[in-house]
């Protein structure tokens, strides 16, 4: 058995590390917060952007954009959303068994693959196990921007438009709640026109008031200002960016609510840990006063 | 009472304008437009500048945007408004930015993932989850 002094110093070692996570915990906590506020904040942005695709993709353009036309695969890219920062849980380990599955998938169909990290633990992961890593963005942080995103969605847009690429998947942690982020991958190019289905009952909800809504079966199509071409590739970057976009604000939201239970239970495990060690240094203790009183004892009736 | 129509004006970042309107005049990439209830269909790009909305009323408001695009059905006008300002060139300068992070990153590095070494740094990962769950468990039963 340690020695009580040994027991009292692994005891104040528990005890720094509980400060530690329990502040972790309160730190994502209110990051957590602020994070789903931002989720929710670019949330309509996301739902016109569709709603526009959705109307585009009823329109009869004379212009047929290559991102709405599907094609037979023979590469495709995944962009990988991940966090920063480990100490989350199994948050990005699931992510990227989920990614890992759907790659095999591609590979066994002698599909190649192209990967486009965000986060440094996707880059640590697909750099240690090998991938065709054509773009790389980290260090977003906790109020990820556009901006930063704007150069890495373009590589693969690029790559898609070039015919390097012919579909491109989006990695991420969906929110679903504070206990519960799931990984998610979804397909982002071609736009499937599936969306504009499932909008459908949104769209005809919003537009029964004006009964606009019969209009768009009839053939029509958008005036252009100023060419057709550029005003829609404008709109579908832009829409493929947002969807990268939403991606990551949904990550960063999960990261953060991951790490805040993942710090929770390690701050509950601490606290466990440290009443099992007293109550084995109280019982060392006892054994060692005992011993003392009983030689104490044995010494006297000696005398 | 004037006709009216939806009109919503998003950001990446957030909702700035959405109610009914009688007029909005939005800074096209070709000129001023002014879009009315029952105007057909458009797609336009936006510059930078004011967007100036007639209200329900007859009220006035404006409201700056850094550039976006604008969507016009007969009952629904959409401007979806930028955040970042854009360029040709300078999303040119950030994707080539991303592929030689990328390509530094990878140096030394052959292509071409392998599932195994994938498979079994995740299986480790997650057996490592299982474990730390159990201790918990069993910690907690006694």
């Amino acid at each position: 058995m340690a020695s009580g002094k040994e027991i009292r110093s692994q005891i104040s070692s528990i005890k720094n590390t509980q400060k530690i996570t329990s502040a972790m915990e309160m730190v994502a906590a209110s990051k957590m917060r602020r994070a789903q506020d931002r989720m929710s904040a670019s949330r309509p942005y996301a739902e016109k952007m569709i709603d526009v695709v959705c109307h585009l993709a009823y329109a009869h353009t004379e212009y047929k954009h290559p991102y709405l036309q599907e094609r037979e695969a023979r590469r495709v890219g995944y962009i990988i959303i991940s966090s920063d920062r480990g100490l989350c849980g199994g948050l990005n380990t699931n992510l990227f068994k989920e990614a890992i599955n759907d790659m095999k998938a591609c590979n066994e169909k002698d599909i190649e693959i192209d990967i486009c990290v965000i986060g440094s633990k996707a880059s640590a992961f697909f750099k240690s196990v090998g991938g065709n890593i054509v773009a790389h963005t980290e260090n977003l942080g906790d109020e990820p921007s556009l901006e930063n995103l704007i150069g890495s969605v373009k590589t693969m847009l690029d790559a898609y438009a070039e015919g390097r690429i012919d579909r491109l998947f989006v990695v991420f942690n969906k929110f679903v709640n504070t206990m519960t982020q799931q990984p998610i991958v979804a397909q982002i190019l071609p736009i499937a026109v599936a969306p504009a289905e499932d909008h459908k009952r949104v769209r005809y909800h919003e537009m029964s008031e004006d009964d606009d809504h019969a209009d768009m079966k009839y053939h029509w199509d958008y005036i252009y200002e100023p060419e057709a071409e550029e005003v829609i590739d404008a709109l579908l970057m832009r829409y493929i960016e947002s969807l990268v976009y939403q991606g990551v604000v949904e990550n960063v939201a999960c990261e953060q609510s991951a790490r805040m239970v993942a710090m929770r239970s390690a701050t509950d495990n601490a606290g466990d840990m440290i009443d099992d060690l007293q109550l084995v240094y109280n019982k060392a203790r006892q054994a060692a006063i005992t011993q003392e009183l009983s030689e104490i004892v044995a010494g006297a009736a000696a005398v | 009472m004037a006709m009216t129509m939806k009109l919503n004006i998003v950001s990446a970042e957030k909702e700035l304008f959405s109610n009914l309107a009688e007029m909005v005049i939005v800074p096209g990439a070709m000129g001023d437009l002014g879009i009315l209830p029952q105007h057909s269909q458009l797609l336009s790009t936006l510059k930078a500048g004011e967007v100036v909305i007639t209200e329900q009323g007859g009220n006035q408001e404006s409201i700056y945007i850094s550039g976006g695009l604008l969507e016009v059905q007969p009952h629904l006008v959409t401007i979806l408004s930028d955040t970042a300002l854009r360029a040709s060139d300078l999303d040119e300068h950030a994707a080539r930015e991303a592929k030689e992070r990328a390509e530094e990153a990878l140096q030394d590095q052959e292509s071409g993932i392998d599932f195994a070494k994938a498979e079994a740094s995740l299986a480790e990962a997650i057996a490592q989850l299982k474990l730390i769950d159990k201790l918990r468990k069993k910690r907690k039963g006694h």
